[in-house]
């Protein structure tokens, strides 16, 4: 984005004579209300790091946080004695690492997941461990296959083994577009939600309608605005896991922006429907939360929606933000079409249009 | 201008009453085209009230507005057009510049001032590219005021223009109306400083609990109320006031 102060001046363009000139060298209204707004936007440093920063420090975090290689250490924890080091040896012989546990430790050691299982005694062992944790569970087969196998036990066969990776199918690829939708939805809201209750509380709203302003071309500004920002929001966090992860896009990019560009007018609307009366920041902040939270937890973004039990399923599956999560995971991973995903994106919009309704209906410009 | 019509604003038994209160009871004013006329009463009197129900921001309970000919039912988008409103504490955008502001409002408009003679009228050229945040109060309210200026109007509504600026702001801003004056403008504004209403209008109305309980020239208010042995100019408005209500302007 240039820097709009360095377009040139009016009197350069306009001969100054003219003063009853057409809109007197000045844009179409719409093009003026949508600049003031994404000027509005790029000047404020905290909205430029929450829309295009967030999205790639959170993907950085979480996959340092749950890497998804094969070579993910299993850790267990001995309390040191006589009879345990038979144990470690063994262990420490089939490549697991071993770490000490003081005596009186061990609840707290695995709580913390300093270790994923405690081996006690050795004739025969004690594994102390949570089945309930899925590392603690891996740390039991290895653990006892490598005992076992001290001890002297004879496999009756080996399988032969054929690690394959399947790009596309690790926990960050699976994330990244999550995180893109997540995006789509904060953005859209509070983008909307905000500078319209801010324009309320100042008086702004009622000082343009005041004016020979048409309130359809305010309305439209919002919406365009949110489609400008679109494009690096959607963009610069799929770049990034393409770049960095090595996720593949296989879905093409017309499918991505038509996907994309739907959930963005989805939100915009509800945030437009949320803001349509309130005059208070702690207002529409309340009302953002009450819509988000839910679908922060309940649309599979940082972990899969089907974990949720089945007689939740049809209110996590009503959601919008499910609904776009789960088109643009499809598009952007297995290169769905946009056919494959016309349910998500009817359901997708139905959330955008019928909010949009209401709040031409609802909206005060006092 | 039309002949037949001489009159800017004309209202006639305005009535608005709010859920407990009645703030505008059965109001009369005529303001005649090229003139600058003051609404001048305490806080609370109705004047903003009034203003908003002439700018067609609210819509009274009884009575009939016709503002320039117009009417607001009928006549909604001419008058938007022709009409040049500054309301009391609106705050512009901060990180907006004044030229983008400027083009922002002139924009709005099919007809009226470049960005160049808006900057100038206000004697804001120096701060084209400051951001309205940045502003002092008066250089705010001048904005403001260009923001209004910017269909080339040819009736301005003022409510409390001055409000919390300091003196040498205030009388920036009287200069710019003044000017305003002179192209012929009409202008109608609220205040309760009895000043303001004292240099800028040729006839004031001063209103109290939603009534017009007095109206003429500035002079002749002060002059009805100086009785003959009285030199006329040693009382002010404030007097008039007081004489009329038992209570200061400035007071609530």
């Amino acid at each position: 984005m240039s820097d709009p102060a360095k377009r040139p001046s009016v009197s350069l363009s306009e001969p100054q004579a003219s003063g009853e000139g057409r809109r007197g060298g000045v844009y179409h209204p719409l093009i003026e209300l949508t600049l003031a707004r994404v000027r509005e936007f790029i000047r404020e440093p905290e909205a430029i790091f929450w829309t295009f920063g967030f999205p790639i420090v959170i993907s950085l975090a979480l996959a340092l946080a749950f890497p998804s290689d094969a070579t993910r250490p299993v850790v267990v924890g001995v309390v040191p004695g006589a009879a345990t080091e038979r144990v470690r040896a063994a262990l420490a012989a089939d490549g697991v690492t071993v770490r000490d546990v003081a005596v009186g430790g061990e609840q707290r050691a695995l709580r913390e997941g300093d270790v994923h299982l405690i081996v006690e005694g050795a004739d025969p062992p004690t594994y102390r461990f949570d089945p309930a944790r899925e590392e603690s569970r891996v740390a039991r087969l290895v653990v006892d296959q490598a005992l076992k196998r001290a001890a002297g036990r004879i496999d009756p066969w080996r399988a032969r083994e054929e690690p394959v990776s399947i790009a596309g199918s690790r926990y960050i690829d699976w994330f990244i577009p999550g995180v893109v939708g997540l995006g789509l939805m904060g953005n859209g809201m509070w983008g909307v939600g905000f500078p319209i209750t801010q324009a309320r509380m100042r008086n702004l709203l009622k000082r343009f309608v005041a004016s020979p302003m048409h309130k359809r071309h305010y309305l439209l500004a919002h919406m365009f605005a949110r489609l400008l920002g679109l494009a690096p929001e959607v963009v610069l966090p799929l770049a990034f896991g393409a770049l960095v992860f090595g996720m593949p896009v296989n879905g093409s990019f017309a499918a991505i922006f038509v996907v994309s560009l739907t959930g963005a007018l989805t939100f915009a609307a509800l945030g437009l429907l949320l803001a349509s009366r309130v005059r208070t920041f702690e207002a529409i902040s309340g009302l953002m939360n009450l819509a988000m939270l839910p679908m922060w937890i309940l649309s599979g973004v940082f972990f899969s929606a089907a974990n949720f039990p089945a007689a939740m399923q049809p209110i996590v599956q009503a959601l919008p933000l499910t609904a776009l999560i789960d088109a643009l995971r499809a598009v952007v991973l297995d290169g769905a079409s946009l056919v494959a995903v016309r349910g998500e994106l009817l359901l997708l919009a139905s959330w955008g249009v019928v909010p949009f309704f209401i709040a031409l209906r609802l909206f005060s410009w006092r | 201008m039309d002949g037949v019509n001489d009159l800017a604003v004309r209202c006639e038994g305005l009535r608005k009453r709010y859920a407990d209160v009645v703030a505008v009871d059965d109001l009369t004013v005529h303001v005649r085209r090229g003139e600058f006329f003051g609404l001048l009463g305490p806080n609370g009197a109705g004047k903003t009230t009034t203003i908003e129900i002439l700018e067609g921001l609210l819509a009274p309970d009884a009575g009939e507005v016709e503002v320039l000919g117009l009417r607001w039912k009928r006549d909604q988008r001419e008058l938007r057009e022709r009409l040049g409103i500054q309301l009391q504490e609106t705050q512009l955008p901060e990180k907006l510049t004044v030229e983008e502001t400027l083009r922002l409002f002139r924009s709005f408009y099919p007809r009226g001032r470049t960005i160049e003679e808006l900057l100038q009228v206000v004697e804001l050229e120096g701060k084209r590219s400051s951001r309205v945040g940045k502003l002092s109060g008066g250089q705010k309210q001048r904005l403001s005021l260009a923001c209004a200026l910017a269909g080339k109007p040819d009736l301005l509504f003022l409510d409390e223009p001055t409000t919390g600026l300091d003196p040498q702001s205030r009388r920036q801003l009287w200069d710019t109306l003044k000017r305003f004056r002179d192209e012929g403008g009409t202008m109608v504004l609220t205040t309760h400083y009895m000043d303001e209403a004292e240099i800028l209008c040729d006839r004031v109305a001063i209103i109290d609990h939603g009534r017009v309980i007095a109206l003429g020239t500035p002079t002749e208010l002060i002059g009805a109320l100086a009785a003959p042995q009285v030199v006329v100019r040693n009382g002010t408005l404030e007097d008039v006031f007081m004489s009329l209500t038992g209570r200061h302007l400035r007071d609530e």
